[in-house]
């Protein structure tokens, strides 16, 4: 190693500044696990006598079932969404 | 009456038993009685580190099925006094602890201690539950490190809904952070979190920092707890820890870099 390079090393490393991203990545892990720590164990059994349910009357695409548990304050939600077909709409209006 | 303290994280291998030690050592030395007692139970290992492993008999799983009286297995500490230990069991089966059992023991124990430092095995399973359970005050271990600080929050959202105090609707476990094998110079470099980015994620109040140090290691080999090496940077953060968990104001020491001089860092470069 040149005498040069032994004084300006350390200016020639780049730094790695990954603990950044490991705050980032921990921040949005984070959130969502806690986002699905309070959610009931029934969950995903309620979600799929739903779709049972409304597909006995509607042709329904059990991805587009959404069940979605909500806790503000003392209030705790319950969020169904579920998203009928074109053709089941439409034959509807008919 | 005795408060229930346990060491947990959730990972493993961040510094619980380590940590125990060192701080169920601390607490004796101010004087006050103190059990610290291994939860993991077919991986014991909190009597190796505490010095003691040849002097055991019995162990927890003896007494909770009434093979032992609890005296016949505590073991002594010889360097300290007003300190105990209760290992675990080598060899039997997880399901050795059962909810009674455990109560049983540490309310025979509240007898006589002030402080029952409870050291849980890693994960979340049986044993990380049953040494949770009980507990008035939890010190959560977190290397600043991912899956430390993930497990870290994990382990607090049991704390809040599975502890005998969340189930019992009572004042919450008491959380404190503290944060070990923290190597100021790569928090420098910005290769590690810094102290204020794992509180910012866990929202935890801080007991203390532990430094990286080569002493933790040394004081394992040898059977003796870190907070005994005086002169290490680790044991000293050990000890300011006690002293701030019974509510002393004592500064964070070994946080930030040594300065070094022209002469060392030329030295250490070209080493």
């Amino acid at each position: 190693m040149s005498i040069f390079n032994f004084f300006f090393r350390r200016q020639e490393e780049e730094p790695d500044k990954s603990a950044g991203s490991a705050k980032e990545r921990l921040q949005i892990v984070v959130a969502h696990d806690r986002a699905g720590r309070n959610r009931p164990d029934y969950l995903p059994r309620l979600q799929r006598d739903l779709i049972d349910v409304v597909s006995r009357y509607v042709p329904i695409d059990p991805q587009k079932v959404q069940v979605k548990f909500g806790s503000d304050g003392g209030i705790s939600t319950l969020e169904v969404d579920v998203e009928l077909p074109q053709e089941a709409a439409k034959a509807r209006l008919q | 009456m005795a408060t229930v303290i346990v060491m947990t994280s959730g990972k493993g291998g961040v510094g619980k038993t380590t940590s125990s030690a060192a701080f169920a050592t601390g607490l004796a030395l101010r004087g006050h009685k103190t059990v610290v007692i291994d939860f993991d139970v077919g991986l014991r290992n909190l009597d190796l580190v505490m010095g003691c492993e040849r002097r055991v008999v019995f162990d927890f799983v003896n007494v909770i099925q009434g093979d032992a009286k609890l005296n016949q297995a505590l073991v002594r500490d010889r360097r300290v006094e007003n300190l105990a230990i209760l290992p675990t069991s080598q060899t039997r089966d997880k399901d050795a602890l059962t909810r009674d059992g455990v109560a049983r023991v540490i309310d025979e124990l509240k007898q006589e201690f002030d402080y029952i430092v409870c050291d849980s095995p890693a994960g979340i399973e049986r044993g990380a539950l049953m040494a949770l359970y009980w507990a008035d005050e939890a010190i959560v271990v977190t290397n600043p490190e991912v899956s430390s600080v993930r497990d870290s929050d994990r382990i607090l959202g049991l704390l809040q809904s599975r502890s005998r105090r969340a189930e019992e609707g009572g004042e919450p476990v008491k959380e404190h952070l503290l944060l070990t094998r923290y190597d100021t110079e790569r928090v420098e470099r910005g290769e590690m979190m810094k102290i204020a980015d794992v509180l910012e994620i866990l929202a935890v109040p801080l007991l203390g920092v532990i430094p990286e140090s080569q002493s933790v290691l040394k004081a394992s080999n040898v059977g003796q707890p870190v907070i005994l090496d005086t002169a290490s940077n680790a044991g000293q953060a050990y000890k300011d820890c006690v002293g701030r968990f019974l509510g002393e104001q004592i500064d964070l020491r070994f946080v930030n870099p040594e300065r070094k001089g022209i002469f060392q860092r030329l030295l250490r470069r070209s080493a």
